[in-house]
């Protein structure tokens, strides 16, 4: 049975690939799980505070236990909400944000899918994750969602514009969307150009496009409604913006979206900008260890830097983060776009 | 029967059934909603085609930007569906006339199509054999060529637009504080502090 053409060519496909998804879920959803946890820790640390430290040793099953509690309690659905849309919002933001994983290459070779246009994939599913919040925001028939809805729509679409020129900058110096060849094509370059006789961090892309890593690191942080970008549910004014009536499961759904959609614009972070799964200097110690051990690195450092920011910066006002989105980030990374095409067309490195 | 085939009609149904239950959900919010489930599919059947990057273009910019807009202005509408629904039928002659010089340009275009198949040849370019160039080097190398005065007018149409829509909502109010972010920056405690000795009594 297991030779026959149709087992090969219809069923052994979609199965490998069937197992391959089921994998990576079910180590993201556990790293989102300590992604939690160190948040938390991080966040109390910097307030000389203690952190979840009673569940497990130093607190590690602390996720555990949320998760425990969020998925037996009773999901209450307000009685002058619109109900189908209410159920499916958070599942909107849940499965968009899991999905775009199916793109990002862990290691060279580890991802589910390897298209030719990866980056334009993370792209567009990203800018689809507004979806969940607007959703809900409407569906709960309540002020204080809707006023986060409207909120995040124009932020999420504001940032967007910045990703996609900081994404055009990166394609002009990679010539591809293949989220392989990004990381590739950061094997050699300024550090290498310069003289430096191996490999190393002064290759990548941050170095080169200096400017446009900030603007992405800022937009990231946006455009994934973290402090101090956090507008749409802002506790001290919203309560909890588009998650006030949610409960249970769906509240869940909505937090592991929010969460995976983080760790996934760290992972963005480290291919676009800090190589990927390259060694930081390519001699022996360092790459002998395995790529997606200095990938999963990379990720938590961008990671540490996204709470530390969390727990340093106060919450941006409303006009204020419009003015940084148009006013600063679009001229800024429209100018860096034509730079980097003046720059590669003038060297001839295009 | 192949599993693209499978992947078409599944697609092209619920392309069809969306885009159905756009005109006759009721509440305006399902119907965007409806809309944005039409174009998801839409993009799909172009990924079948092999026209990724139009495709994950039609994501971006119209499900995750326009698409983001319409739901925005239909849910701050407040519509009283019963009083629209009233004058419904005045707007049958006009609706019927657009319905009808769609229908007859689709019956055109199909209608040539079976008249003649190798028309539709002459029209356009070759399309470049997909594994010797990606998808958006042939398209970048139509675009920026042969259609480059029409991209070039396209851009000069949204610029306009662009300019247009800015013009009508720039209003300048006097009576309104606005913060001058490089004025607070530039600020020091030189000349934003003066110490003075005030003699008890007095006052300055």
């Amino acid at each position: 049975m297991f030779e026959s053409e149709f087992f090969l060519t219809y069923v052994a496909p979609p199965l490998w690939m069937l197992g391959q998804s089921v994998l990576l879920l079910v180590l993201l959803l556990v790293f989102v799980a300590y992604i939690l946890y160190a948040d938390r820790k991080i966040f109390a640390a910097v307030q000389m505070r203690r952190g979840p430290n009673v569940v497990g040793p130093w607190g590690l099953l602390q996720s555990f236990a949320d998760l425990l509690k969020f998925v037996i309690k009773e999901p209450i659905i307000p009685s002058g909400a619109n109900k189908g849309v209410f159920l499916l919002a958070p599942l909107v933001a849940g499965v968009l944000a899991l999905s775009a994983w199916a793109v990002v290459p862990i290691a060279d070779g580890w991802a589910v899918a390897d298209p030719n246009l990866g980056l334009l994939f993370v792209f567009a599913i990203s800018s689809l994750e507004v979806y969940g919040i607007i959703m809900g925001g409407w569906a709960s028939n309540s002020k204080y969602p809707f006023l986060a809805s409207l909120r995040s729509a124009a932020q999420m679409v504001s940032y967007e514009v910045s990703i996609g020129f900081v994404i055009i900058t990166v394609l002009l110096c990679v010539g591809s969307l293949n989220l392989t060849d990004v990381v590739n094509s950061q094997a050699d370059g300024l550090g290498t150009r310069i003289g430096l006789p191996v490999n190393s961090f002064l290759d990548w892309h941050w170095l080169a496009l200096f400017p446009m890593f900030i603007v992405f690191f800022i937009s990231a942080i946006a455009e994934t409604n973290r402090p101090p970008f956090d507008l749409p549910e802002a506790e001290s004014e919203l309560v909890a913006g588009h998650m006030v009536e949610y409960s249970s499961t769906p509240f869940l759904l909505f937090f592991l979206g929010e969460f995976v959609a983080i760790c996934l614009m760290c992972a963005l972070t480290t291919i676009l900008f800090l190589g990927g799964w390259l060694p930081p200097i390519d001699i022996a110690p360092f790459n002998w260890i395995h790529g997606s051990v200095w990938f999963v690195l990379k990720g938590l450092f961008v990671f540490f830097c996204m709470a530390m920011v969390r727990s340093i910066v106060p919450r941006y006002r409303y006009d204020q983060l419009m003015r940084l989105g148009w006013k600063v980030f679009l001229p800024l990374s429209l100018f860096m776009v034509f730079a980097t095409a003046f720059v590669l067309q003038i060297m001839g490195w295009a | 029967m192949s599993v693209i085939a499978l992947f078409f009609y599944l697609f092209a149904t619920v392309t069809v059934a969306s885009a159905f239950m756009v005109i006759a959900s009721r509440n305006p919010v399902h119907s965007v909603l409806f809309l944005i489930l039409a174009f998801f599919n839409a993009s799909g059947l172009f990924m079948l085609m092999g026209a990724e990057f139009l495709a994950l273009i039609l994501i971006v910019v119209y499900v995750g930007a326009v698409a983001v807009l319409f739901l925005f202005v239909v849910m701050m509408l407040d519509v009283d569906f019963a009083e629209l629904r009233e004058g419904f039928l005045q707007y049958l002659p006009i609706g019927g006339i657009i319905g009808a010089v769609l229908a007859i340009e689709l019956i055109l275009v199909l209608g040539s199509y079976t008249i003649d198949p190798g028309d539709a040849q002459t029209a356009v370019q070759p399309i470049p054999d997909l594994a010797e160039t990606s998808n958006i080097k042939a398209i970048g190398d139509l675009l920026y060529t042969r259609y480059i005065f029409f991209f070039q007018l396209s851009g000069l149409v949204l610029l306009v637009a662009m300019i247009g829509a800015i013009v009508l909502t720039l209003s300048h109010r006097d009576d309104v504080k606005r913060q001058n972010i490089s004025d607070q920056v530039n600020r020091n405690s030189k000349d934003a502090v003066t110490l003075r000795g005030v003699k008890s009594g007095e006052g300055i």
